[in-house]
């Protein structure tokens, strides 16, 4: 029970949030899946793995990266639900204030999708690395980079989910703002690819591939990691991810303020 | 009270509402009355603050909707039969609403009660039909127990016997002294609930009087009142078969 207060205030609304978010049962069908699948991937990829000497954790947290679709969907719909519903007049016939909507939603969604993504990266780090045969060494979290890796990893489903959830806001269709984020997030990379070399490295997925799970250099092709266009590092990968995430957010919030309902 | 001051509402080219201005008081159903397209919706939209006025304001106790403390005890709304996600169930609906309004839990029970839902309080509104919808948005208004209730067209879809539950639950809940507001195009429904009627078409004010001087106005039926005021208002409108 919340104390009681003059007026309604973020409390309120976090907790309507938190309501709405764990009353749908989509949204732990989602998370399951972006969980199950995660680990599956990693136990295969551990399982399959003879190269010794290459970033054995990058490989147990590929399989991270399809459910970061998963995540951005779901915060997609966390919005855009609303409005395909009617939902959307009866949460701000409670909360009027609208900035407080959607800084509830990102503080609620936000935690649930950080606590996910870090279940989901270490249980596949785990499996992965039980996977491995061939006499290869398992790594520890206790070696340099791989703890960072792990919880950096986890941390991006969050802030792809968080994007999502930006892009719901602004867009507010359900299947144009699914079509910006899989095309922002998978389809932009391969055409950049192929003409910009350079700016690649800064997009959402190979961040998450190139910068965040890494634990060593990467190699790109037969030329090591001299053909690779400049990766980030992890924390200013992190930092990017985070930038985009709160682009998105300040642009929804500021689009949800002005914007008939 | 409810003031509502020159409110002028455009869509595009579309003058939804044009210069309507009228009071609301505390004691009585008012009737919305109006054809199809003349701006009904639009105005309760306004005056929840969920759509901006071009010009114009609304005040409620002498603050727009945005500036309430707790807006669910304050105005109670039903502008739409759906105004809830399909994949939630009518309990979950309420429990987060009530969470938003620091409502007690079990006022939730309380309402499910009043609108006959108890039974179906478990399942995912998305199975309800339109006159089940209907009872968990009056549900949803009554939650914070408000002392202003806004309706838009709380009939459709409900059988007779719902249709009278709506009629005789507005008539008590402006007996116990609250600003009852309920925009509907069925001017026999509005003869036999609402104390006072205000008529729109076009966006504009056509009438605001109390439903017995209407009728005086048309020789004793309401509906020859209507048409009399209303007459060029409406939007859309069929050839007569001759």
């Amino acid at each position: 029970m919340i104390a009681p207060t003059a007026h309604y205030t973020f409390r309120h609304a976090a907790r309507m949030e938190w309501i709405k978010l764990r009353s749908l049962r989509s949204t732990w069908w989602t998370l399951a899946l972006t969980v199950v699948g995660a680990v599956a991937l990693g136990t295969v990829i551990g399982f399959n793995t003879r190269n010794a000497a290459g970033d054995l954790t990058n490989n147990a947290l590929a399989g991270m990266i399809p459910g970061l679709l998963l995540a951005g969907v779901l915060g997609v719909l966390c919005v855009t639900g609303e409005y395909s519903s009617g939902m959307i007049r009866a949460t701000l016939a409670a909360v009027p204030r609208r900035p407080l909507v959607l800084a509830a939603k990102t503080a609620v969604f936000g935690t649930v999708m950080l606590v996910a993504g870090e279940v989901a990266a270490f249980v596949s780090f785990l499996a992965g690395s039980l996977a491995l045969r061939h006499g290869i060494v398992a790594p520890s979290l206790g070696q340099p980079d791989v703890l960072r890796a792990v919880l950096l990893t986890g941390a991006a489903l969050c802030l792809i989910g968080l994007l999502g959830l930006g892009l719901g806001a602004i867009i507010r269709h359900t299947a144009a703002a699914i079509a910006v984020l899989a095309g922002g997030v998978y389809v932009v990379p391969i055409f950049l690819g192929a003409i910009a070399h350079g700016v690649v490295a800064d997009m959402p997925i190979l961040i998450v591939g190139n910068s965040l799970s890494a634990t060593k250099p990467m190699s790109c092709g037969g030329a090591g990691a001299a053909g690779c266009p400049h990766f980030p590092s992890p924390w200013a990968g992190l930092a990017l991810l985070c930038l985009y995430a709160a682009v998105a957010l300040v642009a929804g919030s500021w689009l949800l303020v002005r914007r008939d309902a | 009270m409810i003031e509502v001051h020159g409110l002028v509402k455009r869509y595009g080219a579309t003058v939804a509402v044009n210069g309507l201005s009228f009071e609301l008081r505390p004691g009585a159903v008012t009737g919305f009355l109006g054809p199809n397209g003349s701006g009904k919706s639009t105005t309760m939209r306004l005056i929840m603050g969920l759509d901006y006025p071009d010009k114009g304001r609304v005040s409620i106790g002498g603050r727009p909707y945005r500036r309430l403390s707790w807006p669910l005890s304050e105005v109670g709304a039903l502008l739409e039969a759906r105004m809830f996600h399909p994949g939630r169930s009518a309990r979950a609906h309420l429990l987060a609403m009530a969470a938003a309004g620091g409502i007690p839990r079990s006022r939730v029970g309380q309402v499910l009660g009043m609108v006959g839902l108890d039974a179906v309080a478990g399942r995912r509104a998305g199975t309800f039909s339109l006159g089940m919808a209907q009872r968990l948005g009056i549900a949803a208004a009554l939650l914070g127990d408000p002392g202003v209730l806004l309706f838009d067209e709380p009939v459709n879809g409900l059988d007779p016997e719902g249709v009278r539950w709506v009629r005789t639950l507005m008539k008590s809940l402006a007996a116990e002294g609250r600003t009852v507001f309920v925009a509907s195009h069925l001017i026999s429904e509005m003869a036999l609930t609402a104390d006072r009627l205000i008529v729109v078409g076009r966006g504009q004010l056509l009438a605001d009087a109390s439903v017995a001087e209407l009728a005086v106005r048309g020789g004793g039926s309401l509906e020859d009142a209507f048409f009399s005021v209303a007459g060029g208002s409406a939007e859309f409108r069929g050839v007569d078969a001759s």
